[in-house]
């Protein structure tokens, strides 16, 4: 029994998009909030966002578009199907993270920051997932998973490829 | 009666299976038709023994743990008569490796429903705050410089000189900022908190906040930790509810209220100044201090920026008087420090006690050496800008003044232990690698240092001339030790130096293998 966690992102749309800006403009400090808001609906950050952000906000067009590259959250194009995020960070390459990040890239064919031909699974790194004591860990889209081993990652790597 | 469970909803155990225990708990209560309540709460910190699982009984709680979804059944049976189990580790508060600890500002975590105001209110929550109300903001102040409370994410800034400086400010607005962005490797204390007990942590803001004379807080998680940005949510909604968060807290004259802002991946905002610009909205670029953000914080107006765990610590203080919270720890270092047992540990988790326990005893002893069974080689305590340790120096005793002293830092109580298969100049390049990728590029010897420092490492790995290399690199960690801003250029040395003084011989081809060579 595993809560199924698959992402669904609607299409961009101007109006949409319009409108999350606007839910969120009025907070202050609200750049990073709405950047949020617009990934989590569509996915990633449309180009044609930025300059809509930047007129809700009074900032310049770069100002916006230095905060959203600045990030590492920030997409600028959808991720593939699934995520699957590898804990790289040392915790985790003390505890045999290496040699599972390299498995995990030999079988996708794809090296860390990259998605597979087919769009099915995109694989990160990431740095510490918190998870330290129960380490090596991953997070496949929303989900944890601790205590890798070259059976747990090769489960996961099925399951985000299915 | 019902029986009564307890399975931690806390991010670690989850990733070991704990959400798919709770199921199965339930699937087999129904079964058996036996009515059965099934408590979430945080964990106790026993990552080891994760998912840890306990049954009310009258002589306490009893756990069992590691418990797997096969073994539910086999637990259900042994939870219902009261019989034995290989998983069963007895009551939970007398396993050794709990009751060793001084758990202050962990007492809650693991115990209560991290949902539940009334359970938090039950186990001596929010007493803190309301003998803060009854003694004003003077009298707050000297309680927090008298517990002689240190910021716990690292600096170890006096908290009470801090709130002072900010009471004392005249500003139209003040705020209250809370930096849960816990980026260091081998940390999860803020975390486990967080999803545990996160109305301690609404409480010691809320304090500060009637301290200082500020209405507003808020709370900067980072990204990678969703259970905690969910956990503190519902918290602050219950607490709202409650009246302990709005206008008129608790009954009295005091307005205060908070919200949760979430990070993007940038290392760097774990930076106070970097935090700030983060929170406004802004590239998380490092300010130069002064002004401090005592003075020049949130939007330009005078702010408390502490540490999830420096909030954490307050309402103890509050609620036993500042004398309770000092009695413990050794020389400035005062009260407990919440450690946490990372990375190739037998015994890993969350171990809160009083300052002053040697490295060799936190790692042996307590952590009970590697898991991997191998000898343990190195251990960096501090995170990613923190020194790797040899075993020579595992006498160093936990306290922030004794680190220091030999060139390491304590940081936010972070252990991360490596057995004999690790390589260091690989530990070292890796130090460099992150620092430039995390670098927020305002000082040139971090933003280029950083880059420099992994190219001159792989050519020390690759065996070019080696011995001007290392005295290059070392020239470099200088350069960037005081030439930058922030703790991220300027303590990227440590683990890189460190790496290089203890453990040379990775470094440097042994003499035998250069003579044969020649």
């Amino acid at each position: 029994m595993t809560a199924v966690y698959e992402p669904s992102y609607e299409p961009w749309d101007q109006t949409r998009g319009a409108e999350i800006i606007a839910e969120h403009a009025k907070q202050e400090g609200a750049t990073l909030v709405i950047l949020h808001a617009l990934q989590e609906a569509f996915g990633y950050v449309p180009e044609a966002a930025i300059p809509m952000v930047a007129q809700a906000l009074n900032l310049s067009r770069a100002e916006v578009h230095g905060v959203f590259t600045f990030y590492h959250d920030f997409r600028h194009k959808p991720a593939g199907h699934r995520v699957l995020k590898l804990c790289r960070a040392e915790a985790c390459q003390a505890a045999g993270g290496d040699a599972l990040a390299a498995r995990a890239e030999a079988k996708l064919g794809v090296s860390l920051g990259n998605t597979t031909a087919d769009d099915r699974v995109t694989l990160e790194p990431i740095y510490c997932l918190g998870l330290c004591a129960t380490a090596p860990s991953a997070m496949l889209d929303g989900r944890l998973v601790g205590r890798l081993d070259e059976k747990r990652i090769d489960a996961l790597i099925a399951e985000a490829q299915r | 009666m019902n029986m009564r469970i307890f399975i931690p909803r806390d991010a670690a155990a989850v990733a070991v299976g704990a959400d798919e225990n709770a199921v199965a708990f339930e699937q087999i209560a129904a079964k058996r038709g036996l009515p059965v309540e099934i408590i979430r709460t945080g964990s106790r910190g026993l990552c080891w023994l994760e998912p840890m699982v306990e049954v009310a009984t009258l002589k306490g709680r009893v756990a069992y743990g590691p418990v797997s979804a096969e073994d539910v059944p086999s637990v259900f049976e042994s939870m219902a008569s009261n019989g034995p189990h290989p998983r069963r580790l007895g009551v939970a508060d007398e396993i050794p490796w709990l009751k060793r600890q001084t758990r202050l500002t962990f007492a809650r975590c693991g115990v209560i429903d991290p949902r539940s105001l009334e359970d938090y209110r039950a186990h001596g929550g929010y007493k803190g705050l309301e003998r803060a109300l009854s003694l004003g903001s003077d009298a707050i102040l000297d309680e927090v410089t008298a517990s002689g409370l240190r910021g716990r994410g690292g600096a170890g800034f006096p908290t009470g000189i801090k709130w002072k400086t900010v009471a004392q400010a005249k500003a139209d607005r003040k705020f209250i900022v809370c930096n849960a962005d816990e980026g260091d490797s081998g940390t999860f204390a803020d975390r486990m908190i967080m999803e545990g007990d996160p109305f301690l942590v609404i409480e010691g803001m809320t304090t500060a906040g009637i301290t200082v004379g500020a209405t507003k807080g808020y709370i900067y998680i980072r990204s990678e930790y969703p259970h905690a940005v969910e956990a503190m949510n519902a918290a602050i909604v219950a607490a709202r509810r409650g009246g302990y968060l709005g206008d008129k807290i608790g009954g009295s004259t005091y307005s205060f209220d908070m919200e949760v802002r979430v990070g993007a991946g940038a290392y760097v905002c774990g930076e106070e100044t970097s935090l700030l610009e983060s929170l406004e909205g802004r590239r998380g670029l490092v300010r130069a201090k002064p002004p401090l953000p005592a003075h020049h914080g949130l939007f330009g107006k005078p702010t408390v920026i502490n540490n999830v765990l420096s909030f954490a610590a307050i309402p103890f203080i509050l609620a036993e008087g500042a004398k309770a919270y000092a009695d413990f720890g050794m020389g400035r270092s005062r009260g407990t420090m919440p450690i946490q047992l990372a990375g190739n540990i037998r015994q890993g988790g969350l171990f809160e006690t009083a300052f002053g326990v040697t490295l060799g005893e936190l790692v042996d002893d307590i952590g009970g050496g590697t898991f991997t069974g191998r000898p343990v080689r190195a251990v960096q305590v501090g995170g990613p800008l923190g020194a790797y340790f040899p075993r020579a120096l595992f006498d160093t005793p936990f306290d922030y003044e004794a680190f220091a002293a030999r060139d390491g830092l304590i940081g936010h109580g972070g252990i991360v232990v490596f057995d004999d298969s690790v390589d260091m100049r690989k530990q070292a390049r890796f130090a460099m690698e992150f620092c430039a990728v995390e670098s927020c590029g305002k000082c040139t010897p971090c933003r280029i240092g950083s880059t420099r420092g992994v190219e001159t490492i792989e050519k020390i790995i690759n065996g070019e001339r080696v011995a001007e290399n290392l005295a290059l690199v070392e020239d470099l960690c200088n350069t960037m030790k005081f030439g930058s801003l922030c703790a991220l250029g300027g303590f990227t040395p440590y683990p890189v130096l460190s790496a290089l003084k203890h453990f040379r011989e990775d470094f440097v081809p042994a003499p035998t293998t250069l003579q044969a060579a020649e």
